[in-house]
């Protein structure tokens, strides 16, 4: 298992899970989790994904997915999960 | 699983509190490099450094990307340069000569800092030692990113106050040199009571000769993430204050530990220590004093601070120590005065001087830090300062420092720009009154009778 987070963070409007999942989909990169709330108007979504069966690396699923973001006007991230781990579990 | 939460909490610390890791530094020994040949050694540095650290910035980047966590620099120690030149350094100028090569395999590895243009000279000057002190100066003037180091006393030792005397004239030396830009020089260079071996952070980091070949160490630092948990508990009792510093404490060093790891299983280089460190920065919300202030103190330097000090440094320890698996270095509280915005602020509403600083220094985790004094300040009186800095760290067994900076040209109230991590700052008023006689002596003080142990 190779996990990955991403989170997706900007103003909310039509069509952003399903622009990501495609992306996701499309690299063979299965998602386990997703939560997703919208606060006062701005969308906040995080996603746990898998990314051992991918044939894609982590720096280029990275760089297109912020580009992903920059054309529908939200922030991507992704970050390995090893980071929130180790600071929230002890 | 990772919930939510979890994960803003992590990228707000991050984005909007200036959560990092300070700094990857890999320490390189160069005992391997001597020869009694000077040409035959600076080759040998320069191929020890290049192919042992060749790699350290890009993996550093890497890793910052992967995590989303910035590492702000990548720095190199070395083994103490006194020792390494010994056998091929004849003059202050042989010494000099290596001074270039670092800075020259520094620029080629594109690493921001490399300390250990160092001596230790705690009980005694070798020739040597001696020859490496006279020539900071202009090692420090002709070069842009070699730091410099010399460890003066220890608990075990007692001071070398022929040193300590050297070293006035070697800080005023070194303002002189590199007057056309604010004394910048003496910003790289440290003067230390036991120094630790294993200190990743500049200027007085150098490769302990205690260590392994190559060593990677790591410093953390998150004053805006501990100020931010603190702005939540505004108005409890000391108990919860406490809980919240160790609980932050904890978080912050576990990235640390993480990036600590990576490191050293993608360089192949063993993992030494983490520093668990508030070292601030210049920016905005990234301040000691800040935090200070949010324990409820009008202004660093106010009646409390110490005792705020002491908790706030105790508590970093206290909630690190159980985060990484190898502690070391100069952890706790830095409180240097022109990196640090909430320092800056307290200095010019009078509020700190430099004899508070020196009494805050006995419970912070190093000592006097990034001072700027009159450039008119006798070299005796420096010398009497780091004497008196280097006395607390003897007498109460822990590690203390002196970085001042004779500022040529300015005066108190002035202030002065050093540009980037190293910021700016008022130029601080030095009492006046005279130590000629004292640091004149000559010699050294004994180690304190609590230093008898074995």
């Amino acid at each position: 298992m190779n996990k990955i987070i991403i989170t997706v963070v900007g103003k909310d409007t039509v069509g952003i899970i399903a622009k990501v999942c495609t992306y996701l989909a499309e690299n063979s990169i299965n998602i386990l989790d997703i939560s997703q709330t919208i606060v006062s108007g701005y969308f906040n979504m995080m996603m746990i994904v898998d990314m051992s069966k991918s044939s894609a690396d982590f720096m280029n699923v990275s760089d297109s997915l912020e580009k992903l973001g920059e054309g529908i006007g939200v922030v991507i991230k992704c970050q390995r999960e090893e980071i929130f781990d180790s600071m929230h579990r002890i | 699983m990772i919930n939510i939460n979890e994960v803003s909490e992590t990228n707000e610390m991050i984005e909007k509190e200036n959560l990092d890791v300070r700094t990857i530094t890999m320490g390189i020994s160069l005992f391997d490099c001597i020869s009694s040949d000077l040409d035959t050694l600076n080759k040998n540095i320069y191929e020890k450094i290049y192919n042992s650290a060749k790699n350290l910035v890009q993996t550093g980047e890497d890793i910052a990307k992967e995590f989303g966590i910035p590492i702000v620099n990548k720095r190199i120690s070395v083994t103490p340069i006194a020792l390494i030149g010994a056998s091929a350094c004849k003059s202050s100028d042989d010494y000099v000569t290596i001074a270039k090569t670092l800075d020259k395999v520094a620029k080629e590895v594109g690493i921001n800092f490399l300390g250990g243009y160092s001596a230790l000279v705690s009980k005694g000057m070798t020739e040597s030692d001696r020859l490496l002190i006279e020539s900071i100066p202009k090692a420090l003037a002709e070069t842009d990113v070699v730091c410099s180091s010399v460890n003066v006393g220890s608990t075990k030792t007692g001071i070398n106050m022929d040193a300590v005397r050297l070293l006035g004239d070697v800080i005023v030396k070194t303002a002189e040199k590199t007057k056309d830009n604010d004394s910048a020089g003496c910003t790289k260079l440290v003067v230390f009571c036991n120094a630790p071996d294993d200190n990743p952070f500049m200027a007085g980091a150098f490769h302990g000769v205690t260590e392994a070949d190559r060593i990677i160490n790591v410093g953390v630092s998150g004053p805006g993430v501990v100020k931010t948990a603190l702005e939540k508990v505004r108005g409890e009792n000391f108990e919860i204050l406490c809980e919240t510093i160790k609980k932050t404490a904890f978080k912050v060093t576990r990235v640390g530990q993480l990036v600590a790891k990576e490191a050293s299983a993608r360089l192949g280089v063993p993992f030494g220590i983490v520093d668990l460190s508030l070292a601030p920065t210049p920016a905005i919300g990234d301040s000691v004093a800040d935090i200070l202030h949010e324990i409820g103190v009008e202004h660093a330097g106010a009646p409390g601070t110490t005792a705020a000090l002491a908790l706030l440094n105790d508590q970093v320890k206290k909630g690190g120590a159980m985060a990484s698996s190898y502690v070391g270095g100069l952890s706790g509280a830095f409180i240097p005065v022109s990196e640090d915005q909430g320092m800056i602020n307290a200095v010019n509403a009078g509020a700190l001087t430099l004899e508070k600083l020196e009494a805050m220094t006995c419970v912070c985790s190093v000592g006097l830090d990034m001072i700027a004094i009159p450039g008119d300040t006798k070299s005796t009186t420096i010398a009497g300062i780091i004497a008196d800095e280097m006395a607390i760290g003897m007498i109460n067994q822990k590690t203390t420092a002196v970085r001042l900076i004779p500022v040529i040209g300015k005066k108190a109230g002035d202030t002065v720009d050093f540009g980037g991590l190293l910021g700016f700052g008022p130029i601080m008023n030095v009492n006046r009154f005279s130590c000629d006689e004292f640091v004149n002596r000559g010699g050294r003080i004994p180690a304190p009778i609590h230093s008898f142990k074995n």
